[in-house]
């Protein structure tokens, strides 16, 4: 398959019925979950394809000879309002809002109009009748309502829909805007980090969010390792955050690579709105808001490749970008790693295990066996030793479904979707 | 004595410094960080290849060092240095 059916982000909407996944082509496929069928009660319903479509294309910034790849970014859904669905989905440049739409009936018995749309004379109509809806085969429409385009210069690394269902904003290496979902015309710019001087660069934004309840509060992380809060309260430009997440950093272990490994890709709060999850380069850690000076838990999800960096920095590994989700009940967060392997960590039993999505390593409708990598010394006899692991086989996207143990994983062209056994 | 154990990443860190001497000592801002702001691909600009030619008539054009994809002021982009163009697009394989 080619390069451009390679995922680049997947998301599930609010009632976790839909699926959307986004890739590098610049298409979004939405999957349906089936209705519940009362014969086969031992698994809750397959997802199979329901929409498709071109979201963005490819343009060319003539100005400056830079070619503006299509590549989706991100996909986020808006709660659903009426019998229509909204999405948004974003590229490095032009966010849209996307409305897909069932059409199970069309009009049929119009007076001057015969069945293949062709007009009829009007002077042949000597009866008139009352055009009817008839059933059609259900077609999925989806249709672009905004563009919301022009107001980044730097690449869009995130999108998120506050809590008022109003508004959004978006981030770029430098900068966050914030949109109100009507109007495409204009933004507000409610972070700039930009220095005068771009030799004085020290730092970029790598992913922003709004809080799930409190609509003026939103968070953005840095590619130096912090986490800032800002309440749009407090003034226009947040610039100066209410406050700082920041672990103290050993300096006595600091090294070429502590900053790039220390460079948060994903930043995602919990579903109650009490904690927030960053992913670095080997490891998930979970912030509660009350405190700033040190996550309150830390989960490792490839401790061994810490005796690996000067590999993974000449192949660019090291610039991978993971990202975290939380499970429904935020009990459990999920995360993707190398080989096709993906990571889960209990926050409750201190448990974790390490999946792998693969076709040849899995049976259909089998339990997934628990993977185990060695790190160094004697291997036993189902572990796969550190040298041996696939680094082009990443996980970088998952999305746990919002009220259900089902989970989507993407490898690098394929989506899985796995559930939990039921009794 | 005192016998100092050297981290995992201080390990890697000698190794890779073993391999490229001349690592981190750029002045300005991070590598990283402004190779990651100019990630788009630079096509080559026909007028601004052939000013600098005529500029430098006498002097070698400087061409693409180890940081080929850092585009500076110095470095015209050429021929041999663009990637090639996309295919066309078709669908998702996804969407079946």
């Amino acid at each position: 398959s080619s390069a451009a059916d390679i995922i680049s982000t997947v998301e599930f909407n609010h009632s976790g019925e839909l699926l959307a996944t986004g890739d590098k082509g610049g298409r979004v496929v939405i999957f349906q979950q089936e209705q519940e069928n009362k014969t086969q009660s031992h698994s809750r319903g397959e997802y199979n394809v329901y929409s498709t479509f071109q979201s963005h294309e490819p343009e060319f910034d003539y100005l400056k000879s830079l070619e503006i790849e299509e590549k989706i970014n991100k996909i986020r859904w808006l709660p659903q309002k009426n019998a229509a669905q909204f999405l948004l989905s974003t590229n490095d440049k032009t966010i849209k809002l996307w409305k897909i739409s069932e059409r199970d009936k069309r009009p049929e018995g119009y007076n001057l109009k015969e069945e293949d749309g062709r007009y009829r004379d009007p002077t042949t109509v000597t009866t008139l009748r009352v055009p009817v809806f008839r059933p059609m085969d259900l077609m999925v429409e989806a249709s672009p309502r905004r563009i919301f385009a022009n107001a980044h210069t730097y690449h869009i690394n995130s999108i998120s829909i506050n809590s008022d269902y109003e508004t959004y904003l978006s981030a770029d290496d430098l900068r966050i805007n914030l949109w109100h979902l009507e109007i495409t015309d204009r933004s507000f710019n409610i972070v700039d980090i930009k220095p005068a001087n771009m030799e004085e660069l020290t730092e970029v934004i790598t992913a922003a969010e709004f809080h799930p309840n409190s609509c003026n509060t939103f968070v953005y992380s840095s590619s130096k390792g912090t986490i800032r809060l800002c309440d749009m309260r407090a003034s226009a430009l947040c610039d100066r955050h209410s406050k700082l997440f920041e672990e103290p950093e050993d300096p006595s272990n600091r090294s070429f690579f502590s900053e790039i490994i220390s460079s948060i890709s994903d930043v995602k709060f919990s579903h109650s709105g009490r904690y927030m999850m960053t992913r670095d380069y080997l490891s998930v850690k979970i912030w509660d808001l009350n405190m700033e000076n040190r996550p309150v838990e830390t989960y490792q999800v490839h401790e061994y490749l810490r005796s690996k960096l000067c590999s993974l920095y000449e192949n660019d590994c090291i610039f991978d970008k993971f990202e975290c989700c939380w499970n429904g009940s935020d009990s459990i967060v999920m995360t993707g790693s190398y080989n096709n392997f993906f990571r889960m960590f209990d926050r409750n039993t201190k448990r974790d295990i390490t999946l792998e999505a693969s076709r040849e390593n899995n049976k259909p409708r089998t339990v997934l066996k628990p993977r185990k990598v060695c790190a160094s010394g004697k291997r036993k006899k189902d572990e796969i030793s550190v040298d041996s692991l696939d680094f082009n086989k990443k996980i970088l996207h998952t999305a746990w479904h919002p009220k259900e143990n089902i989970i989507a994983v993407a490898t690098t062209n394929n989506l899985y979707i796995f559930q939990d056994k039921m009794n | 004595q005192e016998k100092e154990t050297v981290t995992p990443e201080r390990a890697e860190e000698a190794k890779l410094k073993a391999k490229y001497p001349n690592l981190g000592q750029k002045p300005g801002g991070s590598d990283f960080l402004m190779k990651r702001l100019q990630k788009w691909q630079k096509y080559f600009d026909s007028g601004d290849y052939n000013m600098a030619k005529a500029k430098m008539k006498n002097k070698q054009l400087p061409s693409a060092g180890p940081d080929k994809n850092l585009v500076t002021g110095d470095h015209i982009p050429t021929p041999q240095d663009l990637p090639q163009r996309k295919s066309s697009l078709v669908t998702s394989k996804l969407a079946g």
